[in-house]
């Protein structure tokens, strides 16, 4: 594939490294011409000096075959200007943004970016994900299919504790897809019981989330 | 018209004494509340401290009843996703929207935005003061 990468921070210099290593053709646009010098130093002849959010630059850059425009530059608004103008005026068939603020999700995709990064989120959740909660800790979220994929860790005394899956009522449109117990996964089966400590993944569509955050929680 | 403008910068005040002298109800956001001073100390309408970028402060500037949005900022880029928030988002009916540096003309462009650009509209103003001709203006 060939891969455009608008920004040539540490984000866009390790994403760019790792996609060569992987035999893809890539190329970075970087506006610091110092900075775009240590780049290709280290990476070869895969760096165009310019501003990504100019239509000539992006022009210069080949975006009419690119497949993919990423745009992992610091600021949320750059990122949208030069996905939009490689999906709009160059046909790009996927882009995708970084996005700090993570208000920003629903205004991208409202404004035809194909993904976002939000590292702001990521992080949150790996923060989440250490302290035990009533709650789902999201892990993906399927964007286009509207589906979660989400972990709840089983607390002492769940009335969940010893109930067989077979047994175990969830939402429509949930599954249960692995449960780790003691750091080993256990692919589920029918006559699988759970037990209090258990985390358990599970893929929802967002309708039924807070449906299945209660099946898990329940006091009863 | 109840119109929002982002950025209070000279093009932004102006255009605020503008539009209030006419009649108008006007809404000015900017990031930072010392720019307001450009409007005078007698400016009947509103001031906001916040970022035309951010939803939440457009809601509180009331963009859902706006018949018109300004992005007057100095930032091209923030212009732009203002003004798609407030085109596409909240279908203000009127969008225009600055270009400071004309080398995003296209950009502009491609997005379908109601562009202008001060940079553009002065050295066309200066050029014909000094030539007393109309320039040809792809440079």
């Amino acid at each position: 594939m060939y891969i455009i990468i608008a920004g040539g921070g540490k984000v866009g210099f390790y994403l760019a490294r790792e996609l060569i290593a992987q035999g893809h053709e890539v190329l970075v646009i970087e506006q610091n011409p110092a900075r775009a010098d240590e780049i290709s130093s280290q990476l070869g002849n895969v760096v165009m000096t310019g501003n990504a959010d100019e239509a000539s630059v992006l022009a210069e850059a080949g975006a009419n075959r690119a497949d993919v425009v990423v745009s992992v530059i610091g600021a949320d608004e750059r990122n949208l200007v030069i996905c939009q103008v490689a999906k709009r005026r160059f046909n790009v068939p996927r882009t995708i943004a970084r996005i700090s603020n993570p208000k920003n999700e629903r205004i991208f995709r409202v404004l035809g970016i194909d993904a976002t990064v939000n590292t702001t989120d990521v992080i949150l959740s790996i923060i989440e994900q250490e302290i035990p909660a009533q709650s789902l800790v999201p892990l993906l979220r399927l964007r286009h299919a509207d589906v979660e994929i989400v972990e709840a860790v089983l607390p002492k005394g769940s009335p969940l504790h010893g109930v067989a899956l077979r047994d175990l009522y969830l939402p429509p449109e949930s599954i249960i897809a692995i449960i780790i117990r003691n750091g080993e996964p256990i692919f589920p089966a029918g006559g699988t019981t759970l037990e209090a400590g258990d985390e358990i993944v599970a893929l929802t569509r967002s309708v039924h989330e807070e449906e299945l955050r209660q099946t898990f929680f329940a006091k009863r | 018209m109840y119109v929002v403008i982002m950025g209070c910068g000279r093009v932004g005040a102006r255009l605020a004494r503008l539009l209030v002298k006419a009649g108008h109800e006007v809404t000015v956001i900017d990031t930072n509340p010392s720019a307001f001073q450009r409007l005078g100390s007698d400016f009947p309408g509103t001031t906001m401290v916040g970022s035309g970028i951010d939803m939440d402060t457009l809601e509180r500037a009331g963009i859902e009843r706006a018949d018109a949005f300004a992005a007057v900022t100095q930032g091209d880029n923030r212009n732009i996703m203002a003004s798609q928030l407030a085109k596409e988002i909240y279908k203000v009916p009127k969008v225009v929207t600055r270009i400071y540096d004309p080398i995003r003309q296209d950009t502009f462009l491609t997005l379908g935005l109601d562009a202008i650009s001060p940079t553009v509209i002065g050295a066309r103003a200066f050029y014909t003061a000094l030539t007393g001709q109309e320039p040809d203006d792809e440079v």
